[in-house]
């Protein structure tokens, strides 16, 4: 058994788990947090992208216990309350989504991406960027509208609107 | 995946230990080549052993004529650092145009390079560049490191630590990518070093992985430039056959890729 010990969205875990857990499986099914989603399970599609120290990964490629020590943040993360992030409301403005399975994987990408580039960013940039994150209905184009829109509003887009305890 | 113990050392004597002790154990460090295969049940290793947390294994610096990287460097932090882009941004690039932008903030350039993937990018840079593969044991020349598909001169329980590149005058990136895995169907990584050799390496299509070009190097030995390899033909048994392309089709990309690096120095260019 592992033992892990992480924060989520700025709540401390102590959790035992499989050694083989993937990081994914623990935010859905330990955690409750199912707005992470499972898509390819190959680490192609992007459905299963959320932030480890900061930074965009494929929470179905990383095992529960790789991640022990980091501060995790998953779409849950982003609002603050009902006060949805910058990017969350840019995708509802902008139609960013049809059957919404990619969703939170794209957002959680766009943050970072918004994060990367200081909020300087061109379709081209954001296209190229959204290489590891698949959509089937939307076409991307809204996506990257939302997106181009959020980066307007850096830097409160490219952090989760409630700022993490700093990490230990 | 099959059941499996996962360890984590935070010394390298620690994690030689951990090896010997386990029957079946697989080093790893982001593990984005060997937990998808994990999951594919292509690899079943009784214990991974996690070298990302032993600080042998992290770093990039500069000493004289040399830039040597850390094996647990992600491909990101390859790409952002400041002294590689000022002495070799072409592997810099390199580094930034592998997978995706969530890969790269996990997979590491030692993970590739023992991996030694007949489609990954960095063998083309550690063989065209003649860079050393330093290991917990002893310091290995590219040309002895890279030994075919999938095949290195690491031994059992071996450990990569770092990587050592030469800054050399000239270093370029240019690859074609397959549309859907996004793994170059030809990748030609070009580098003329100070002493003034030529080499040439192409990844993606070989059919017996990484190899250096030997056609194309002669060409640019007489004249260093794009316009040498104009007309130039390769030698179609050289190349892999499959689904996503012949072997013709493989030898007709590589002088174009080729061309295009030297059209483009210090720089990795992505075709698709």
């Amino acid at each position: 058994m592992a033992h892990v010990e992480l924060t989520v969205n700025g709540r401390a875990h102590r959790l035992a788990c499989e050694d083989r857990t993937l990081l994914v499986t623990l935010l859905r099914d330990a955690l409750g947090l199912t707005g992470t989603h499972i898509g390819c399970d190959t680490s192609q599609c992007g459905a299963c992208v959320v932030h480890v120290d900061g930074r965009a990964v494929k929470s179905c490629t990383m095992l529960a216990a790789q991640a022990s020590g980091s501060a995790v943040t998953t779409i849950e993360g982003l609002a603050d309350g009902e006060r949805l992030h910058p990017l969350q409301a840019a995708f509802r403005e902008h139609h960013g989504l049809q059957c919404g399975y990619c969703t939170p994987g794209m957002i959680m990408s766009g943050v970072d991406i918004i994060r990367r580039h200081e909020g300087v960013l061109d379709e081209h940039i954001v296209r190229e960027e959204l290489e590891g994150n698949i959509c089937r209905c939307t076409g991307y184009y809204n996506i990257v509208k939302a997106i181009l829109a959020a980066a307007e509003d850096y830097p409160e887009s490219a952090a989760p609107l409630k700022a993490e305890p700093a990490r230990v | 995946m099959y059941e499996f113990s996962y360890l984590k050392p935070e010394t390298l004597e620690a994690a030689r230990s951990a090896f010997e002790a386990h029957e079946g154990a697989r080093y790893m460090l982001g593990g984005h080549t060997l937990l998808p295969a994990m999951k594919a049940r292509l690899a079943a290793p009784e214990a991974l052993i996690d070298l990302a947390g032993i600080p042998e294994l992290k770093g990039i610096g500069r000493t004289g004529g040399t830039i040597s990287i850390g094996a647990a460097e992600t491909h990101f932090d390859v790409s952002r650092n400041s002294e590689l882009h000022a002495a070799l941004p072409a592997l810099a690039a390199l580094a930034g145009s592998i997978g995706d932008p969530q890969v790269r903030h996990r997979g590491t350039i030692g993970g590739s390079l023992a991996n030694n993937d007949p489609a990954a990018d960095y063998p083309s840079a550690l063989l065209a560049l003649a860079g050393t593969v330093r290991t917990d044991r002893r310091a290995i020349p590219a040309d002895d490191y890279l030994q075919g598909l999938y095949e290195t001169a690491l031994e059992e329980g071996e450990i990569v630590t770092r990587i050592d590149f030469p800054v050399v005058p000239f270093a370029a990136y240019a690859k074609f990518l397959h549309p859907a895995s996004r793994y170059p169907m030809v990748g030609v990584f070009v580098a003329r070093h100070e002493d003034g050799e030529i080499r040439v390496a192409v990844t993606g299509s070989g059919s017996d992985g990484v190899f250096r070009c030997t056609e194309i190097e002669a060409a640019l030995e007489a004249d260093f430039s794009a316009d040498a390899l104009e007309g130039l033909a390769l030698d179609p048994d050289l190349f892999m056959s499959d689904i996503h392309g012949s072997a013709d089709y493989r030898a007709a990309l590589v002088p174009v890729m080729a061309r295009r690096a030297l059209r483009a120095p210090g720089t990795a260019s992505i075709y698709k």
